[in-house]
C-alpha cells in the first residue's frame, strides 16, 4: 500500500468520524446556531466542510503521487 | 381533469419527447440501450449520477419523514457524505480494474476478481432483488403525485398503474442516452423548485425559517432530537443507519458501475470532493416537512405532506410544476433502475445459465422481457404491500450494503478468495431477512441491515483466516504469496 494512501486518509476520514461519533453528545436543541437546533446544525456543519477536507486529501494525494510519477504510475 | 394534473402531464410529455430525441438515431442493441454505447462524456455520466441522487425519495420520502419522524430523518442529510468519502478511496482502484479487465457490471467485477461464477450470480441476484423496493418506491411516489394532484379524484391504485405505464413507455422509447438528457431537465427543475418552496413555505406561514423552527420546538419539543416522533429510532439507530447507508451508497449496482464510465481517476476524485454539496437541497426539503407538520397536522399518509402543502399554498399551475418535477424525478431513476436490473438479469444470470451460447439479439430480447417482469413485480408490491418511501429505500440498502466486505477486500486485499466472501454475504443476508421478517428491526437499537453487515464482516474475516490456517496445514499451497 503506497504511503500517500494513508496520508490522505487522515483529512478525508475526519469529517465522517466527527459527524457520526459526535451524535450521542449533540442530541440536543441548544445552543441554536444560525436559527437551527444544535443537532441539525452539527450534521449540516460537517456536511458543509467535508469538501474542504476532501480537497485537502486530494492535494495530499496529488503532491505525493506527483513525487511518485517517476516510476511510471 | 384538474389544472395541476394537466401541467404534470404536459411536463411528462415534454420530458418523453426530449428522451426520444436525446437517444439519437440508429439501431438499438443491448450495449447502446443499457450503457449508452459506452461513449458518454464525463458531464453526461455525472449528470446521470446526480440523477440517481435526487429521486422521489428525496422529494417526498425525506419530507414525509421530517413530518412524521422528525430528527431520525436527519440521517438522509448525513449518509451521502460518508458515501462520497468512501468513494474517494474506493472508486479510483475500481476504475483501474474495470479499465484493464473490461468490466461492465457489478457482477462482472466479482467474476473477474474472485473467478467465481457462483459469487457473481449471487451478487447479481441480490442486486436485482434489492432494486425492486427502490423501484417500488419510485412507482409509489409517482402514484402519490398523480393521486394528490387530481385532488383525490384518481384513486391511488389507479395512479400507481398509470405511473407504471408511464415509466415503461419512457424506458422503452428513450434508453439510457435519452434518460441522461431528461435527467438535466429534472435536476434543474428539482433544485429550483426545492429552493423556492423550502424557503418560501416557512416564510409564508411563519415569517422565516428560523421562526418556523422555533414554533416547531415550542409545539413539538421532542421532534428535533432523536428519537423524534418515534420510540425506536434513537442515537444507536441513527448511527447504524448512517453507517449502513453510507457504506452501501456505492454498493448499488448502478452507482458501482457508474465509476466504470468515467474518463479518468482525477475526475472521480474531484467529483467526490464536491459531491457532498449535492446533499444541501435535502435540508430545504426537511423545512417543507416541518412546515407541513405545523400547518396541516394529522395527514393520513405523511409522504403526501410536501405535495399537500404546496397544493394548499400556491396557485394551481405552480403546484402542477412541482408535481411535474416530482413525476420526472420518479421516472428517471425508475427507468435507470429498470435498465440496470434487466441488464444484470440478462447478462449475469440468464446468459451463464444458458451456457454462454446466447446471441446479442437474444440477450437484448431477454433484457426487455426481464425489464417488464421486474417492473410488474414492483407494481404488484406497490399495490399490495404499500410502505413508507424511506422504509423501502432502507430495505434496499439492507440488501446491497452486504456487498461491501467483498468489494473492499477484493480491491485492497489480494489474498482474499471467493469462499469467505460468499459465506459472509449469505450470513449477512440471512440475518437481515430473518430480523426484518420476525419484526426485530431495529435490533438492540440498531438498524437490522447494520447488524447483518457486522455478522457478514465477521464471518468473512473468520472464514478467510480459518481457510488460510487449513491451507497451510493440509495442502501446502505451492503458489507464491502474491503480496510478497
Amino acid at each position: 500500500m503506497p504511503i500517500r494512501f494513508r496520508l490522505a486518509l487522515v483529512p478525508a476520514l475526519t469529517p465522517a468520524v466527527a459527524l457520526v461519533a459526535g451524535l450521542p453528545f449533540v442530541n440536543r436543541l441548544e445552543p441554536i446556531v444560525f436559527g437551527l437546533p444544535f443537532l441539525l446544525a452539527w450534521i449540516l456543519g460537517w456536511v458543509l466542510v467535508t469538501p474542504a477536507f476532501l480537497g485537502l486529501a486530494y492535494l495530499l494525494d496529488r503532491s505525493t503521487s506527483a513525487a511518485e510519477d517517476g516510476d511510471g504510475r | 381533469m384538474t389544472t395541476p394534473l394537466l401541467v404534470i402531464l404536459a411536463f411528462i410529455l415534454v420530458s418523453t419527447v426530449v428522451g426520444v430525441i436525446g437517444r439519437g438515431r440508429g439501431a438499438m442493441n443491448l450495449e447502446r440501450w443499457s450503457v449508452g454505447g459506452r461513449q458518454f462524456g464525463v458531464i453526461l455520466v455525472w449528470l446521470l449520477m446526480a440523477g440517481e441522487i435526487y429521486t422521489t425519495f428525496t422529494f417526498l420520502g425525506a419530507s414525509g419523514w421530517a413530518y412524521s419522524r422528525g430528527a431520525p430523518s436527519f440521517y438522509i442529510l448525513a449518509y451521502g457524505t460518508i458515501g462520497y468519502i468512501i468513494s474517494f478511496f474506493l472508486l479510483p482502484p475500481l476504475w483501474r480494474m474495470a479499465k484493464s479487465l473490461g468490466l461492465h457490471t457489478q457482477p462482472d467485477f466479482f467474476l473477474a476478481r474472485y473467478n467465481s461464477p457462483a459469487l457473481a450470480g449471487l451478487v447479481a441476484l441480490i442486486g436485482v432483488v434489492s432494486i425492486v423496493p427502490y423501484l417500488q418506491l419510485q412507482l409509489a411516489g409517482l402514484g402519490l403525485i398523480v393521486h394528490t394532484a387530481s385532488g383525490g379524484a384518481i384513486a391511488s391504485e389507479v395512479a400507481i398503474i398509470v405511473a407504471f405505464a408511464l415509466t415503461c413507455v419512457f424506458v422503452y422509447t428513450s434508453g439510457l442516452q435519452g434518460i441522461a438528457w431528461v435527467a438535466i431537465i429534472k435536476d434543474i427543475t428539482m433544485v429550483v423548485v426545492v429552493v423556492i418552496i423550502g424557503i418560501g413555505l416557512p416564510s409564508m406561514y411563519f415569517g422565516s425559517v428560523g421562526q418556523m423552527l422555533s414554533e416547531l420546538v415550542r409545539r413539538h419539543p421532542s421532534h428535533l432530537t432523536f428519537p423524534g416522533g418515534t420510540t425506536t429510532m434513537g442515537v444507536g439507530w441513527v448511527i447504524s443507519t448512517i453507517l449502513l447507508t453510507g457504506v452501501g451508497f456505492y454498493c448499488w449496482p448502478h452507482m458501482f458501475a457508474s465509476a466504470f464510465s468515467a474518463k479518468d481517476e482525477r475526475t472521480i476524485k474531484r467529483n467526490a470532493v464536491i459531491m457532498p454539496l449535492y446533499q444541501l437541497p435535502i435540508l430545504l426539503v426537511f423545512f417543507v416537512g416541518f412546515t407541513a407538520l405545523l400547518v396541516m397536522p394529522g395527514l393520513k399518509n405523511p409522504d403526501t405532506a410536501l405535495l399537500a402543502l404546496v397544493m394548499r399554498s400556491y396557485p394551481a399551475w405552480f403546484a402542477g410544476l412541482v408535481g411535474g418535477a416530482g413525476a420526472v424525478t420518479a421516472m428517471v431513476p425508475a427507468s435507470m433502475l429498470l435498465l440496470v436490473a434487466s441488464t444484470l438479469t440478462a447478462k449475469n444470470i440468464y446468459r451463464p445459465l444458458r451456457g454462454g451460447a446466447v446471441s446479442e439479439e437474444q440477450l437484448m430480447r431477454a433484457s426487455r422481457g426481464f425489464m417488464l417482469l421486474i417492473a410488474v413485480v414492483a407494481l404488484i408490491l406497490a399495490l399490495w404491500s404499500p410502505n413508507e418511501l424511506v422504509k423501502l429505500l432502507i430495505f434496499g440498502y439492507d440488501g446491497i450494503a452486504q456487498f461491501f466486505p467483498g468489494i473492499v477486500l477484493g480491491v485492497f486485499v489480494r489474498r482474499i478468495t471467493a469462499r469467505p466472501v460468499i459465506f459472509g454475504l449469505v450470513a449477512g443476508e440471512a440475518v437481515v431477512v430473518s430480523l426484518i421478517w420476525s419484526g426485530h428491526d431495529p435490533f438492540l437499537g440498531m438498524n437490522a441491515g447494520f447488524v447483518g453487515l457486522l455478522v457478514n464482516a465477521l464471518v468473512t474475516l473468520l472464514s478467510a483466516t480459518w481457510g488460510q490456517v487449513l491451507n497451510h496445514r493440509k495442502i501446502h499451497d505451492p503458489r507464491p504469496d502474491p503480496i510478497t
